[in-house]
């Protein structure tokens, strides 16, 4: 099996901590908060507030759940619009009283159903992203598992992206990509390498700052480091005066240099 | 996909592609079926009905043509053109197919950016290629997009953009993901800046598209039977296995569910477009 799709493989494993997991383990006192206030409340994202350590935050996380039942209540993590919404209102809250917004993502991708479509998914997720990129607190996303395309990018246009080492971030599923492409749903672990989807890419791309040991995953000092990390980097991402300008730069250099023409 | 080889231009484009060669059928006019009333319709009565069948079935309409149809005569000064993709991932095959469509579509991107007058009312217009890759967002397209609303907001331009896209370009991987990002700040600065935007979706506008500037503008007008959605049909259809309710994922759908402003046919629309620039021509922000 090809490198990367193996790295696929261990990204959708049911066994992997998920987003509630990592909510549990890092922060304290959290308390959900439900709805979009709009249509209703999606299982699929949990959003709340929370303590790290000292510092009020905004949580957010993507949930796959683990078992069978959980699995099929949380829809495997493919968030509906009203996922969307509900985040975009957390986030809106936290900006008003100024706690930054840790997200967790996890998905193979936004919900594909009927009533996704008659409710906006894609004006759902278009919104976050316009939201999201001057949101004026300091916004850390981490993708913990599968990063599936715009219904992943919906929660991670942020200061600073993390990525787990076994964790994937794509434009497409490599079976989609495969099917489209190829006609052929079988060449998945080739258009899986062709994707460069795994955190090293990722990071070589300039998509994200930092990939996370999987050593100890699932453990206290696993979760212990990670606590650490955000925790300080929210402490010097908070005394950025120029957060938002920041942001937008970050961005607007990806796929700067991947095209040729004038300098106009 | 017969229209599609007429609409193909055998040579350069002059003017907006309307040197394109017919196929020629038989001895008499050439003639194009149309897929919703099944007749067929003389090419010229086509071109001089800009690609709308006389039962109201809008054609598929070259970028080019479309600004000749919409800008004033002389007015549109292109920008940005000479920025094109390149194979930032070294995905196989992606290089020849890009070459292979720039010649095939006359066009270097899947987007064509300029300054043009609408009705004498100035503003930045931007109109997707169908033609080009069908109209995908790659890290070109996504500098583009970015730079034009940059510069918009720099000369403090309303931006007026035709929308026709499959999706992100999936041979560009992640890179083409981050120009939805992208491209949605831009936006939103140009926004936060109190300037006007209007996106007129066209068929097909999906995918990564739908899902960043194209749900983004102030006012969204869309074309009669346009194709709009996130997510293709086939696989909703495979993910959740249940029959598509009738015209699901057209303008008309969308305007039901409240996503798109107004339908507005081709005859139209410049007229519509010039009102509502004149509309805003005093809202910007002092």
């Amino acid at each position: 099996m090809s490198e990367a799709y193996e790295r696929v493989k261990l990204a959708r494993d049911s066994r992997r901590p998920t987003g509630l997991d990592y909510i549990r383990q890092i922060f304290h006192d959290f308390l959900e908060l439900h709805g979009d206030r709009r249509y209703g409340d999606d299982p699929a994202v949990v959003g709340g507030v929370a303590w790290l350590k000292d510092l009020p935050v905004t949580v957010i996380a993507l949930e796959k759940g683990h078992t069978a039942r959980e699995r099929s209540h949380r829809n495997f993590g493919m968030p509906q619009p009203e996922g969307y919404r509900k985040a975009l209102r957390l986030m809106k809250q936290a900006e008003k009283f100024g706690r930054p917004v840790v997200c967790f993502v996890d998905t193979s991708g936004a919900y594909c159903g009927i009533g996704a479509e008659e409710r906006g998914q894609g004006q759902a997720i278009a919104e976050n992203l316009l939201e999201l990129s001057t949101l004026c607190v300091p916004v850390i996303s981490i993708l913990i598992g599968e990063g599936g395309s715009g219904g992943a990018l919906a929660l991670a246009l942020a200061d600073r992206v993390w990525m787990l080492q076994n964790a994937v971030y794509s434009v497409i599923s490599p079976e989609g990509c495969a099917s489209i492409l190829w006609r052929d749903a079988e060449q998945a672990e080739a258009a899986a390498e062709c994707l460069k989807l795994t955190a090293e890419d990722a990071k070589s791309l300039g998509v994200v700052e930092r990939i996370l040991s999987e050593r100890d995953l699932g453990k206290k000092e696993f979760y212990d480091r990670l606590r650490g990390l955000l925790w300080e980097e929210l402490r010097e991402l908070s005394g950025d005066m120029d957060l938002v300008q920041h942001r937008y730069e970050r961005f607007r250099r990806l796929g700067s240099s991947a095209v040729m023409g004038e300098n106009v | 996909m017969a229209l599609i080889k007429f609409l193909k231009p055998k040579n350069q484009l002059e003017e907006g592609g309307r040197t394109a060669a017919p196929i020629q059928r038989d001895a008499g006019e050439p003639e194009e079926r149309c897929p919703n009333c099944r007749k067929a319709i003389p090419l010229s009565r086509l071109w001089a009905n800009d690609l709308v069948c006389p039962c109201g079935h809008h054609f598929r309409m070259k970028a080019r043509q479309r600004i000749q149809m919409i800008a004033d005569r002389g007015s549109f000064r292109e920008l940005f053109a000479g920025i094109q993709a390149e194979n930032p991932l070294n995905f196989p095959g992606y290089q020849e197919k890009a070459e292979t469509v720039r010649v095939a579509s006359g066009e270097r991107e899947a987007v064509i950016c300029g300054v043009a007058e609408i009705g004498h009312e100035k503003c930045c217009l931007f109109v997707m290629e169908s033609y080009f890759m069908m109209g995908s967002m790659g890290s070109a397209v996504g500098e583009r997009i970015t730079r034009f609303f940059e510069y918009a907001a720099e000369h403090r331009l309303p931006v007026v953009g035709f929308t026709v896209s499959g999706g992100a370009r999936m041979q560009e991987g992640l890179l083409s993901l981050m120009q939805m990002a992208k491209t949605s700040a831009a936006v939103k600065r140009h926004s936060d800046a109190g300037l006007f935007y209007l996106a007129i979706l066209t068929d097909p506008t999906t995918g990564g598209v739908t899902a960043s500037f194209a749900m983004e503008a102030d006012i969204i007008l869309a074309e009669p039977g346009a194709t709009i959605g996130f997510a293709g049909a086939r696989v909703i259809q495979q993910t959740t296995r249940k029959i598509l309710p009738e015209g699901f994922q057209t303008a008309e759908f969308l305007l039901e569910h409240g996503f798109v402003d107004s339908i507005v046919p081709r005859a139209g629309q410049k007229k519509r477009i010039a009102e509502l620039l004149k509309l805003h021509d005093g809202s910007v922000k002092q």
